[in-house]
């Protein structure tokens, strides 16, 4: 019966860019972190950006060194972390969000040590169960990752990992070997929120990576508005969007309402523009 | 005893055991990659290898000496305690040894900005030290509240050339000014190096610093055969991150005779939650680029740690210690702050030399270690580094302003 389950729940992914593939269309992935700017928050939040246009979304597991992110994602996960959500929290958004959505899929992104203290299997079974359908998990190279990739596995869960403007051949290669629902590529060196994107060298670097791997490749860092997303979306399976929604949410921290409707205005904006 | 039974860590990937490893984001990938490699070249290269010799004998002033303290030894009533007297380095301390071997590194593949992390001051001191040297950009990120409480040495820093960059984020201390350098390096790879302060961070950071710190292991070695005509019965040094430790206890793991202690802050007492003692109370994780043991609380967040010295105030510790640790061939007790100010004060007034609060929390480890062996017993303490820097915050702590 669970492995019924686990077939079905673990398409999300596939579905959604296969339905996107169908409509001619681009995804648009916005990531938020859980929790910020108030826990209960998080929930309307993610319905409202799917009413927004959101295909995918990522959701941010807060940690207290998340040191791949940038100023504005940093103060999102001190914001979670000073009111107390922990992993165990996200997962019960995750289960409620999925009351009333189970078609739109999510990724958790954030860092080992929360999924590592709850112990691997212990996290996949629990995330699975909430109706989890990726982890990128930042912090963990793809040599280390197995011991964490086979209880994930094991649960149906996908694993998206990233590949930066960098990497070299070789270890796109094995990133590609052991990803799973979609491959990030990191547009820019820096951490999340840097400026200054190349669309022609993203565009011929999405390229390569195509050449490696049939997953899509979706491209984040660097896109903040209408006219970047849709440069981007040109060459992209799919853009994610994460600093410039936080950054809605931090002017409007105690507005929630104000904030979800702020973001959700900055995704009807980058949606429009990628489906002109 | 057979090649294969030697302890040799870590392995390639930069494992000792569990613990250690790369667990960084892609975007720091190539880059400690690249530095790998070109530590792994060097340090087989005899020329590189030689002028390292050179700059430590004519820049840092080695060999540093290995000091029998005879009165505070009788006083203790126990075994024979010397000192190795890292404190006698140019610029104070220990860390001047691995700033150097990382500078010519850095030269060698050609960097030519200079990141670092500091939480006291006296690593980020070196480093600006040694870029003062050789010309090179040098860019110091340090936690604001450090900034605060160590303004000479914010002062040194700007005198050397460096730029000190104050870290708002986080609980702005040395945690925060590590993530604060990993976020620069992601953005200014192609240019930059990262010279880390200590055994943590990803692989090859544990080995090479403690390989440059060895230096200190492999002297005191000669010195105590020279002095006594055989090796030491017990090794004890201080452990923030665990950098000068390494450096003394790893040219001695296969002398199994030789005990080894590597002395974490106790703070305020384990007890009272408000200490780095990682390895009383704290449990295997991932921080800042390695598994190994940390502070974190049960959600998998790190906790601050409490020190009344600056260099012992970390939540991590390096991953080979956590290995030594889990093989039963090291142990890691704790001093208080309290037991660290008292050694402090004895040692300046019995032996005249003022130590740091780092080193003075080993020394009062030893406090209770020597009373229990024999006079014809020896005990090589690492006396990492001087106490100049810390007199504001001991005159605080007796009720004086200098």
């Amino acid at each position: 019966m669970n492995a019924l389950k686990t077939t079905v729940e673990s398409k999300r992914i596939d579905v959604c860019f296969a339905r996107l593939q169908s409509e001619g269309r681009k995804g648009l992935i916005p990531y938020v972190t859980a929790g910020d700017p108030g826990p209960e928050a998080t929930v309307p939040l993610l319905h409202a950006m799917v009413e927004a246009g959101a295909d995918i979304i990522e959701l941010g597991i807060p940690f207290s060194d998340p040191v791949a992110d940038g100023p504005v994602i940093e103060l999102a996960h001190q914001r979670a972390v000073s009111q107390g959500v922990t992993l165990a929290d996200v997962l019960l958004m995750v289960a409620e969000f999925r009351k009333k959505d189970n078609v739109t899929p999510i990724a958790l992104m954030g860092y080992l040590n929360p999924i590592e203290i709850m112990g691997y299997e212990n996290f996949a079974r629990r995330a699975a169960q909430a109706g989890v359908d990726a982890l990128l998990a930042v912090d963990i190279p793809p040599e280390d990752a197995k011991t964490l990739l086979d209880p994930l596995y094991k649960e149906g869960l996908e694993t998206v990992f990233l590949v930066s403007p960098n990497t070299v051949d070789e270890r796109i290669e094995s990133i590609c070997s052991v990803a799973g629902g979609y491959i990030y590529y990191v547009s820019l060196k820096g951490v999340t929120g840097a400026g200054n994107l190349d669309i022609s060298e993203v565009q011929s670097r999405v390229e390569h990576i195509k050449s490696f791997t049939s997953l899509p490749v979706c491209v984040g860092f660097g896109i903040r508005d209408g006219a970047s997303a849709s440069a981007i979306s040109k060459t992209a399976d799919a853009v994610i969007v994460g600093t410039a929604l936080v950054k809605e949410l931090a002017t409007h921290e105690n507005d929630h309402a104000a904030g979800c409707a702020a973001v959700a205005a900055r995704l009807a904006e980058m949606r429009t523009a990628m489906d002109q | 005893m057979s090649a294969k039974d030697k302890y040799n860590q870590p392995d390639a990937r930069g494992y000792f055991g569990d613990f250690g490893g790369q667990f960084i984001p892609e975007t720091l990938m190539p880059a400690v990659q690249e530095l790998s490699e070109a530590f792994d070249k060097f340090v087989g290269d005899p020329e590189f290898m030689e002028e390292f010799d050179k700059d430590l004998a004519h820049y840092v002033g080695r060999p540093s000496p290995l000091y029998h303290a005879e009165r505070w030894s009788r006083m203790l009533g126990g075994a024979q305690v010397y000192l190795k007297r890292e404190d006698l380095n140019h610029t104070g301390a220990h860390k001047i040894n691995h700033a150097v071997g990382q500078i010519l590194l850095a030269k060698r593949m050609g960097k030519t900005r200079i990141i670092a992390e500091t939480g006291a001051g006296q690593h980020g001191v070196a480093t600006a030290t040694v870029c003062a040297r050789l010309g090179l950009e040098c860019v110091v990120y340090m936690g604001a509240k450090d900034v605060e409480r160590q303004a000479a040495n914010v002062y040194r820093m700007k005198l050397l050339g460096a730029k000190v960059v104050p870290v708002t984020s986080g609980s702005q201390t040395l945690k925060d000014s590590i993530n604060a350098t990993l976020r620069d390096w992601v953005t200014n790879v192609d240019n930059t190096f990262y010279l880390l302060g200590t055994v943590c961070g990803p692989h090859p950071y544990p080995k090479m610093v403690r390989t440059f710190q060895s230096i200190i292991g492999r002297e005191a070695r000669r010195q105590i055969l020279d002095q006594t005509g055989k090796l030491p019965d017990a090794l004890v040094a201080c452990v923030g991150g665990g950098s000068n430790a390494m450096g003394l206890f790893s040219e001695f793991i296969d002398d199994k005779g030789v005990k080894i202690y590597g002395v974490e802050a106790g703070g305020l007492g384990v007890e009272s939650g408000r200490h780095a003692a990682r390895f009383s109370d704290g449990r295997k994780g991932v921080l800042q680029g390695n598994r190994t043991h940390i502070m974190c609380d049960d959600a998998g967040q790190i906790i601050e740690s409490h020190s009344v010295s600056a260099g012992l105030d970390y939540p991590g510790v390096g991953p080979e210690h956590a290995l030594l640790h889990e093989i039963g061939r090291a142990e890691y007790p704790y001093a208080t702050d309290d037991e660290a100010l008292q050694a402090f004060h004895d040692l300046t007034l019995y032996e005249g030399i003022i130590p740091a609060l780092e080193s003075s929390h080993a020394l009062a480890y030893v406090t209770k270690l020597a009373p229990t062996m024999n006079p014809d017993q020896s005990i090589i303490v690492n006396l990492s580094g001087r106490g100049d820097k810390d007199m504001h915050t001991v005159a605080a702590i007796d009720g004086m302003t200098l």
